[in-house]
């Protein structure tokens, strides 16, 4: 399939090329256009960064390539990413990471056959005070999660509900 | 020592003030008046030289984990020249265990913004970016929105209130990679390339951004500026600890009953903070151990605490940093076998692989632990751990290969106990 950006994309990625004294700098930003747009950054829509940006596809690959948030490879409708790092490992983490798998029936990496869940182990999203945590596609967070919480996510997630933000309060912000 | 009066502190980065996030919310309790007073108080602030004087005098430590004394670092800019020099406000925020800066930008972003002006016109920078990492979303969008309503107030942009001073203030989103919070890593990737740490010197206040004067500060560094313009530099450093002074975002996350960030003055007791700001520990367990500032920062036992407050001087007693303030809690059931493995994944994940030592080390110290937490290590494995973790230390370009031996040297060295009794018994024992 080819892929092609559409004028608001375009619009977009001229935009932030304003921002920057040279056109590589919009590497990162026009990838996150790219994946916003087709869901993912596969070789092909790399080239079309590469192309639109008038860049070496080679250096879009090697960027695309060193970022974890860019989907080299399609992923399910839903991306989990289950934070199993320090604080979350402290505080179940990867209970949380069992249990969903137990739940998709999928390993964590994989993607259900229905092409609704992708299930992620991710290094740390600075959430440690709200472990265990996991991120939506790149977006929310859910925080303080347990197994009946991740249940409830996945029942409104199946139903195209995504969560909204989640805000924690500060706790105490003046100690007495 | 005199210890500190946490008690009566009142918060100035994230105040307790509904609403604060909003510009004008900010304006009512006193925002931006440090910014318009820089610019326009001649007699107070004569130029540039005036602003950067007080704030190196108030010795604000940079706080995302060096400490080094902003003031200072900014004045190793070269003097204008007219052309393009840059602030780059590190809001990358990824060190295992931190989670700061994000209440910055959710709370009170224009503190922040305010703290980035003040810094920008006292270098004379054209053009500020904040980093922030791709993770936090929701907080870019909160800060372009900030951003936006600081231009539409006119404190963003050209000839600001009225003065010859002009400035642009972007968001630059990251998309992944801890490494990116290391100042030169970051650098690389605004200018839109694999994050690869520089080689320094030169130094970015020589060459950051595309070749010009560029200095990068953490977000709550920067935050703690209107104050110190506001109150005066003396003000600020008579708040906490002498060497290491000023309030802290402390993140205390792991097994308390209330984790959570919050603001007091530097230098609490981390007893006090563990037993009575975040409410003591989980379930009544005993306290184990505490990894003070960021999993980098060297693991402390609960025996070793007694005492110990969060500066550089005290911490230093018992071998360990404050890093970021971000602490992590451990209680008695903590397996610190699995922690350290953890960790050590961790590193040897975010690694760049640029520098041979880093690259290999982190994958062979995961290797060697996951060996020892599985129980199919032997007691000298433990020991080629620290051979490793010396082969590391200083024999790469950034600080990611410290970062990875530091935990693993200390960790093993404060619990070997522990780790010995997970390896098998060596073949060859002869006692």
């Amino acid at each position: 399939m080819a892929y092609e950006f559409t004028k608001e994309d375009l619009k977009e990625i001229e935009s932030i090329k304003a921002k920057y004294p040279d056109v590589k700098a919009a590497t990162l930003p026009a990838l996150w256009v790219a994946q916003n747009r087709f869901g993912h950054v596969e070789p092909e829509v790399q080239r079309l960064v590469a192309k639109t940006l008038e860049l070496p596809e080679a250096h879009v690959h090697g960027v695309a390539t060193f970022y974890t948030q860019y989907y080299k490879e399609k992923k399910g409708k839903y991306v989990l990413d289950v934070c199993t790092c320090l604080s979350c490992q402290l505080c179940g983490g990867y209970d949380i990471v069992e249990h969903i798998e137990n739940r998709l029936g999928i390993k964590a990496g994989e993607t259900t056959e229905d092409g609704m869940f992708t299930l992620t182990e991710v290094e740390c999203l600075g959430a440690c005070g709200y472990a265990p945590m996991l991120q939506v596609t790149n977006d929310q967070y859910v925080n303080n999660l347990t197994p009946e919480k991740v249940d409830e996510l996945l029942e409104k997630l199946k139903k195209g509900e995504e969560p909204e933000y989640d805000q924690i309060g500060m706790p105490l912000r003046k100690v007495k | 020592m005199s210890s500190v009066d946490w008690k009566n502190y009142k918060p100035t980065l994230i105040p307790d003030i509904d609403g604060l996030e909003k510009i004008d919310v900010y304006e009512k309790n006193g925002g931006y008046k440090a910014f318009k007073s820089v610019l326009t108080e001649n007699d107070k602030w004569p130029d540039e030289k005036s602003v950067i004087d007080e704030v190196k005098a108030a010795n604000i430590r940079g706080r995302g984990g060096a400490g080094f004394n902003a003031g200072l670092k900014w004045s190793f800019m070269p003097p204008a020249d007219g052309k393009p020099r840059y602030l780059a406000c590190n809001g990358d925020e990824s060190e295992p265990g931190t989670f700061k800066d994000r209440k910055i930008f959710e709370y009170n972003p224009h503190v922040f913004i305010e703290g980035a002006l003040i810094a920008a016109y006292a270098m004379q920078v054209t053009t500020i970016y904040v980093y922030i990492r791709g993770e936090y979303l929701v907080y870019v969008k909160m800060m372009e929105k900030a951003i936006q309503d600081a231009y539409d107030k006119g404190y963003i942009g050209k000839n600001i209130l009225g003065s010859d001073y002009s400035v642009d203030f972007y968001v630059h989103m990251g998309a992944g990679a801890y490494i990116c919070g290391e100042e030169t890593s970051m650098l690389e990737s605004l200018e839109g390339k694999r994050g690869y740490p520089r080689v320094k010197p030169p130094f970015p206040a020589q060459k950051g951004l595309w070749g010009r004067p560029t200095t990068i500060n953490n977000i709550e560094t920067l935050a703690h500026v209107p104050s110190v313009i506001n109150n005066g530099a003396d003000w600020f450093s008579s708040i906490g600890a002498e060497n290491h002074p000023g309030p802290f975002l402390y993140g205390i996350s792991g097994h308390v009953n209330r984790p959570g960030v919050y603001e007091l003055p530097s230098g609490v007791p981390v007893l006090d903070l563990i037993h009575e700001v975040a409410g003591g520990m989980r379930n009544d367990k005993k306290l184990k151990a505490v990894i003070p500032g960021g999993s980098s920062t060297p693991v402390v036992r609960a025996d070793q605490l007694e005492g110990i407050t969060m500066d550089s001087d005290s911490l230093r007693s018992v071998g360990t940093m404050v890093g970021t303030a971000g602490m992590v809690i451990m209680d008695e059931d903590t397996d610190m076998v699995d922690m350290l493995w953890r960790i050590a994944h961790f590193y040897h994940h975010e690694s760049c692989g640029q520098c041979t030592p880093c690259r290999e080390g982190t994958g062979w110290l995961e290797k060697v632990l996951l060996k020892i937490k599985n129980g199919e290590g032997e007691v000298k494995d433990l020991d080629l751990l620290l051979d490793v973790t010396t082969q590391m230390e200083g024999r790469t370009i950034c600080a990611l290969a410290d970062a990875a031996a530091w935990p693993v040297r200390h960790t093993i060295n404060r619990f070997r106990d522990e780790f010995e009794a997970r390896c098998k018994k060596s073949v060859h024992a002869v006692a």
